[in-house]
């Protein structure tokens, strides 16, 4: 099965041929590196922009102003911080024209911890990106999902952001992405840029890529249970998976939901589940205070009280300026597989 | 390039067309009562804030007159900042669309009372919505004329900022992106220097002695014009936008103009006598070459008064958006 990074490229490739994306581009995406995370190797309207972050937010605007379809990569999330009042004017376009603009554009951008990046190449930007309205906010934790969501952000009107988590982008998954070849080796050898030279070097692209979409907004359910919901997405996700599998062996049965789609967010999927166990765990690695999580769980006190067992609880990253580079304060500072699975363990125990 | 131009000698006659000459004229008046008329509106209470462009009048009608008008990157992209009403009225708009967003109406058809006065958007001609801050137009820019670029013609970006904005990064990225040896681009940079940048003096700020210069450092082609001067404006916008309709590369043109009211309403909107007015200016020329008599453009100014007073009584007794509007447009399928 193909990792994220390939997904990522092979939908960026089914949209440039299909879906009308006209430039994909940004420090270093274009030949011959395509991408440190090689996301964007081999692709034809592929470009290198200057190290310039603004320059690509402001470039991407424009060109979707200017009738094309653009999809920016900021090289790093810890990096977009500087564009902040252009992201929010991207998403303050259509609204405060009133209706006169829209931005069909997508920004892609790696985000949180799990490859020892130190203070700057560690950030998460869920809960920074869910405060600027008019923006799509989705985060796949597959890559499957990457794919489907990618080809969903392709064709918005709407300015989508695409994060990526960087720890799982060199994941392989577990559902194979229609179109994909069976072997894994061979797609390496079709899509995957050699090492050394690559001036002569093409993929070849599979030939049966669809437009397999994933709908923004709408959440998976990944496993179902009855004592426990636990609702996350990106790196954190398939620990909560694991988590999930841990407490089934002890007798606990934990409903996981990928929420894939930060904004809009299937609000109804974490309504059901809740409503059905009455305990709620939400995970993320953001910084935990003003955090994605805190709104989930402030609209599950005031909407869904009656129905809770247990207060709603959130796992988040440490509230502190920036994730160490030593194992021992990476570790301490964002979720790991134990304090998800302590944490699920404990609001499955606790009684009033 | 430059070239000497008779204009340049009160004496001689003005090099443009009588009938350009008097529409430039008509747009520049029918401009400065806007302005005064917003202003008015202002300090009535029948608007909350004004800003606006009176003292670039010279420079932004012909600006709007030169645009080749239309949507879509086969037309010029204007990526505007806020005071330029005569670009828009040059364009064709009514001002009365001016005067509701000032009254924010729901029927404002800029914002739908959304925001401040002298923040257009008008897709049909390509002009960007105009927003507060000061430079984000400059790193914009250069992708509408990427799109240009790509499907041919002699369309243009043109985006216009003030001196002050060029201060930050924006102007810089613009510079850059434009002018990449990988693909330069056919934007004409513009910077109206009014020398000031709110209360603070240009003088203290900036060391380069024209901002025009810093186009060198890119292999812009790069120049400094009067921009009080309607007629001088006129042609060396003529001549920038034709090099960079051909040329497909960047022109960087720095125009010196007045700020006649301060830089807002928060500044007091109040007639700075010591800035050259270029209305005055012009008036005294087109009397002198016979072009218009002094109650020709007194008629002129009178019936547009008239005119504005009668637009803003309509304006002003127009309904605000709906509380619940506030939803609406939030995304694109809304519409």
């Amino acid at each position: 099965m193909a990792n994220m990074a390939q997904a990522i490229r092979m939908a960026l490739h089914y949209a440039e041929e299909n879906l009308g994306v006209t430039d994909i581009f940004g420090e270093d995406v274009g030949a011959p590196l395509g991408g440190v995370f090689t996301c964007t190797q081999g692709l034809k309207t592929a470009w290198n922009s200057p190290l310039d972050e603004r320059g690509i937010i402001g470039a991407a605007m424009g060109i979707a102003l200017g009738g094309g379809r653009p999809v920016a990569e900021i090289q790093f999330c810890d990096y977009v911080y500087n564009t902040i009042d252009l992201l929010k004017l991207a998403g303050n376009t259509c609204w405060a024209s009133n209706g006169d603009w829209n931005l069909p554009m997508v920004v892609r951008t790696p985000v949180g911890s799990g490859i020892r990046g130190s203070i700057y190449h560690s950030h998460s930007f869920d809960a920074t990106m869910t405060h600027i309205p008019g923006w799509k906010v989705v985060m796949p934790s597959t890559p499957l999902d990457a794919y489907g969501l990618l080809i969903s952000a392709c064709k918005e009107q709407n300015p989508v952001m695409f994060l990526e988590p960087k720890a799982l982008l060199r994941v392989k998954g577990d559902e194979r992405i229609p179109g994909e070849p069976d072997d894994d080796r061979a797609l390496s050898k079709m899509i995957d840029a050699p090492l050394g030279d690559r001036s002569q070097w093409k993929p070849q692209w599979p030939a049966e890529l669809e437009a397999f979409a994933i709908p923004i907004g709408k959440g998976k359910l990944l496993r179902e249970g009855t004592q426990l919901t636990v609702v996350s997405y990106g790196r954190t996700l398939p620990l909560c998976a694991r988590a999930a599998q841990t407490l089934a062996d002890e007798g606990i049965s934990v409903e996981v939901i990928d929420l894939r789609s930060l904004w809009p967010y299937d609000w109804e999927m974490i309504k059901t589940s809740v409503q059905k166990t009455g305990r709620v765990l939400f995970v993320n690695e953001d910084t935990e205070v003003t955090n994605f999580g805190e709104h989930l769980l402030r609209r599950t006190v005031e909407e869904l009280f009656y129905s809770l067992l247990a207060p709603p609880r959130l796992v988040a990253g440490k509230f502190v300026p920036g994730i160490g580079l030593a194992d021992t304060l990476e570790m301490a500072s964002v979720p790991q597989q134990n304090d998800i699975t302590d944490a699920l363990r404990s609001l499955a125990g606790e009684q009033p | 390039m430059s070239r000497p131009r008779l204009i340049k000698e009160s004496s001689a006659p003005l090099p443009l067309d009588r009938e350009l000459l008097v529409r430039i004229h008509d747009l520049m008046v029918k401009t400065r009562v806007l302005e005064e008329r917003l202003i008015q509106m202002y300090k009535q209470g029948h608007g909350y804030f004004w800003i606006g462009g009176p003292g670039e009048e010279a420079f932004n009608v012909p600006l709007g007159l030169l645009m080749k008008k239309g949507q879509g990157p086969e037309y010029d992209y204007l990526h505007a900042h806020y005071r330029q009403s005569g670009t828009l009225l040059a364009l064709g708009e009514e001002p009365i669309g001016a005067l509701r967003q000032m009254k924010n109406t729901a029927s404002d058809p800029y914002s739908g009372g959304r925001n401040f006065a002298g923040h257009f958007s008008l897709r049909k001609y390509n002009v960007a919505p105009v927003s507060s801050p000061i430079e984000v137009q400059y790193s914009i820019a250069p992708g509408t004329a990427m799109m240009q670029k790509r499907v041919g013609g002699d369309a243009i970006t043109i985006v216009t900022g003030g001196d002050a904005g060029t201060a930050e990064g924006d102007f810089a990225t613009c510079l850059i992106w434009s002018s990449r040896p990988a693909n330069p681009l056919p934007v004409l940079i513009i910077v109206t220097n009014n020398k000031w940048g709110i209360s603070t003096s240009a003088e203290g700020q900036h060391g380069e002695p024209r901002v025009s210069e810093r186009g060198k450092a890119f292999n812009i082609r790069s120049k400094t014009i009067n921009g009080n001067d309607p007629v001088e404006a006129y042609n060396e916008l003529k001549e920038a936008m034709e090099y960079v309709r051909t040329e497909r590369k960047p022109f960087l043109l720095e125009a010196n103009v007045s700020r006649l009211y301060g830089h807002s309403s928060a500044s007091g909107a109040n007639y700075v006598s010591e800035e050259l007015d270029c209305l005055k200016q012009f008036e005294t020329r087109l009397e002198a070459d016979g072009v218009l008599t002094r109650q020709q453009m007194d008629e002129l100014r009178n019936r547009y008064t008239e005119d504005m007073a009668a637009a803003a009584r309509i304006a002003r007794d127009e309904p605000l958006p709906a509380p619940e509007t506030i939803w609406k447009h939030i995304f694109a399928e809304d519409k």
